[in-house]
């Protein structure tokens, strides 16, 4: 019903100021693109361990910070304009952040989840908000409370350009030119690598030997290992494969805004999981929709409503899901009792 | 009791008890250090400035036993606490200040104090079970983020300042201080001037001299102590427990478990609207930045380190953890650099920063969250029952497997 009412909404805003709509949707999508990429990685390990891996989102962060002095190897600093030959440096110091990144989380599960694997619920939750806190206070000893500038590799261009009517209801009938819309080719660059990654993903859950022992074991983890699984190896993939995705969407966060601070992951990481819960968590394609959703609404609300209101109606929307809708839109794990 | 006290033989053989148990000797302790700490320090230093410090540490320890009812006693976790103290915070700024004059009521309210900290506890009890009514039926992970969600969404809430009701980023300045009651600082008093007097401690609020706010947190905390541990021994507090080692169990034996878990948390809410009330007054200014989200992990800290479920752990926790975050690490640079300059390390430094080490302040100021996670995550894998482990917690370790699942013993099940 509710989700009714909103599209119709944005139809009539649709009808009123298409360009003004399509402009809105792009950034939503954009933006959407990567908190799927963080929302997946809360999706895989909770769908795994039935864990809330609350560092998550310092991990994503953990990718920026990793890639700007691995960038600033190849002489590449914050005053950097994109250039053809830098593609290549790109593409390989986002595999060298995604791995970095991948064995960070390892390390991080080894220490503070596995030995409390078969301890209460909480327990692991807690240490799990600790490692968020040592994360974030790692970045902060390490580059301060600043924002970072990150080199601006992707181009300015626009893509595609075209010009949109004025609105059908004629509330927008002051301004005389047609508006134009832009699509930049950092937007495009954006949602293709992230529909990549997310291909490539399910590709290997799908396809490869380790991807269905991921399966068995979220399925059950006692009958997986009895079927001779390990099961502590296809645990630390998953964390690998989440943090790896997270690294590459903290690298993509940054290159796009050009800034990154220590406690982005903070926040992020908790719209994220908003995400992760919307399509319903432990759901992989679940987690892609959420994300794409909670990027476009976070847009339309910044647009239309007020920015500063942005956080508070998403987290409204967390509790609104689990209080309504536990299983989210596609899931169908419970988290209730 | 009265009879115990006047018999002297009796009184011995209570005492011997007392000091036999370690909850009552920790508290005896506590106790004198409260009471001898402020002419202590004022002689030590000259000023009541840490008279000051350690009524704001009574914050903190106030927080720590409000939460640790909601996490201790009930197992449920909740990361969005700084949001009830930030509603009780309000509760008393709005209506104890000129900053109604401009909000749409256009008139300024000035209630006082003694009759807003009970009507910060009742909000923020209302908060809490507004928010736990919907929510506590979701599992303890879940029910985490949510809280997180709402801890999150109120400062927002405040800071953006809808109808121009609560001052947003301008926060809310020139809040009342208390005054003594009239039954004590009545028509005798002659105006102004008479100022109700123990010996050498005043007793009238001032943003000058914290004495009287000191002693009104060290009673507001025997209170709230004697309170908790009679839930905690309680039909109450029993069927905390029962729902926090097993709830299906629990609601097999017939304990409604909505309403044990619901009250539990409307009990914690109410602690921290208490505290906020207080913090509100004691400061006189409440912005929307004292309540984040470090706030709510900070108390965390504080019950978890002092032992979940254990009120004097608890209240050691908080003033460990207060001491560290907010006395031994903000003063490092200062002691660390005169500690250098003692030892004759200053020839070190380059000719125009001679005072201070460059860099000191700034690495130390960066601690706090590593300092944080690293008690988080060191306590769980290493002492999940807390430095001063609780008594039960201590018998139901020594029976074998008897605390398979259990919110505090993070580590049975794994030997």
């Amino acid at each position: 019903m509710s989700g009714l009412l909103a599209i119709l909404w944005v139809i009539y805003l649709g009808a009123e100021d298409p360009a003004g709509l399509i402009a809105t949707l792009v950034i939503g999508i954009t933006d959407g693109a990567m908190f799927a990429l963080v929302a997946l990685g809360y999706t895989m390990v909770y769908g795994i361990i039935e864990l809330i891996n609350f560092a998550h989102g310092d991990v994503f962060t953990l990718g920026g910070f990793l890639g700007l002095p691995l960038l600033g190897l190849f002489g590449i600093t914050s005053g950097t304009k994109f250039a053809w030959v830098y593609v290549p440096i790109l593409v390989f110091v986002f595999v060298l952040v995604m791995g970095l990144n991948g064995l960070v989380n390892i390390t991080i599960e080894r220490v503070a989840y596995r030995p409390l694997r078969n301890a209460p619920r909480l327990a692991p939750l807690i240490t799990a908000i600790g490692m968020s806190f040592i994360l974030e206070g790692a970045m902060y000893l390490w580059r301060g409370p600043v924002s970072l500038r990150f080199p601006n590799l992707l181009p300015d261009t626009v893509a595609s350009r075209f010009t949109s009517p004025a609105g059908h209801f004629g509330l927008n009938s002051g301004s005389t030119a047609a508006p134009l819309i832009d699509i930049g080719v950092k937007d495009v660059a954006v949602v293709i690598s992230t529909v990549v990654l997310v291909i490539l993903l399910s590709v290997f859950i799908n396809r490869t030997k380790l991807g269905k022992a991921m399966r068995a074991t979220a399925q059950d983890r006692d009958a997986a290992q009895l079927m001779g699984i390990d099961i502590n190896r296809t645990i630390s993939a998953t964390f690998f494969i989440g943090a790896a995705l997270a690294g590459a969407g903290g690298m993509i966060w940054a290159l796009y805004f050009n800034s990154i601070r220590f406690d982005l992951g903070f926040t992020t990481g908790l719209i994220a999981f908003t995400a992760a819960v919307l399509g319903g968590i432990g759901n992989i394609e679940g987690a892609a929709l959420g994300g794409l959703l909670i990027g476009i609404i976070r847009a339309l609300n910044e647009r239309y409503l007020s920015a500063s209101w942005s956080d508070v109606v998403i987290f409204g929307i967390l509790i609104m899901v689990l209080v309504f809708r536990p299983t989210g839109l596609l899931g169908m794990r419970v988290p209730e009792k | 009791m009265i009879a115990t006290l006047r018999d002297p033989k009796r009184l011995r053989a209570k005492l011997r008890q007392w000091s036999r148990d370690p909850y009552m000797v920790v508290y005896g302790v506590l106790f004198v250090a409260a009471v001898i700490f402020p002419p202590l320090a004022s002689f030590a230093t000259g000023t009541s400035t840490l008279t000051g410090l350690a009524a704001d540490a009574g914050v903190w320890v106030l927080l720590a036993i409000g939460l640790n009812v909601v996490v201790g006693f009930a197992g449920l976790l909740d990361l969005g606490y700084a949001a009830f103290f930030a509603i009780g915070a309000y509760t008393y700024a709005l209506l104890a200040s000129a900053q109604l004059r401009s909000s749409p009521l256009h008139q300024a309210v000035h209630l006082p104090f003694w009759v807003l900290l009970f009507l910060a506890m009742f909000v923020a009890a209302s908060a809490g079970a507004i928010l736990g009514a919907p929510t506590l039926r979701l599992r303890g992970d879940y029910l985490a983020i949510v809280t997180l969600g709402f801890g999150e969404i109120v400062p927002r809430v405040f800071r953006n300042d809808p109808g121009h009701w609560t001052g947003g980023i301008n926060a809310i300045g020139g809040i009342d201080q208390p005054t003594i009651p009239v039954c004590l600082d009545g028509p005798w008093s002659q105006g102004d001037d008479f100022k109700l007097q123990f010996g050498a401690v005043n007793c009238s609020f001032s943003l000058s001299d914290p004495t009287a706010y000191y002693v009104l947190m060290v009673i507001l905390i025997i209170a709230c102590v004697i309170l908790v541990t009679n839930l905690q021994i309680s039909r109450l507090g029993r069927a905390w427990a029962a729902v926090r080692e097993d709830e299906v169990a629990a609601a097999a034996m017939g304990v409604n478990t909505r309403n044990i878990k619901l009250l539990a948390f409307g009990i914690g809410a109410a602690f921290s609207g208490f505290g906020g009330a207080y913090y509100g007054a004691k400061l006189s200014l409440v912005s929307p930045d004292n309540f984040d989200f470090t706030v709510s992990i900070t108390v965390l800290v504080m019950v978890v380190l002092g032992g979940m479920g254990n009120i004097p752990g608890v209240i050691l926790g908080a003033l460990a953890v207060y001491f560290l975050e907010f006395k031994f690490l903000t003063d490092l640079p200062r002691n660390a650099a005169a500690l250098a300059n003692q030892v004759g390390l200053q020839g070190l430094l380059a000719p125009n920063a001679a005072t201070s080490w460059p860099g000191l302040e700034d690495f130390v100021g960066r601690l706090n969250f590593l300092v944080l996670g690293l008690i988080l995550v060191l306590m769980m894998l290493l002492r999940p029952q807390g430095i001063l482990p609780s008594r039960v917690r201590a018998q139901e370790l020594k029976a074998e497997g008897a605390a398979d699942d259990t919110v505090f013993d993070a580590r049975a099940g794994q030997t």
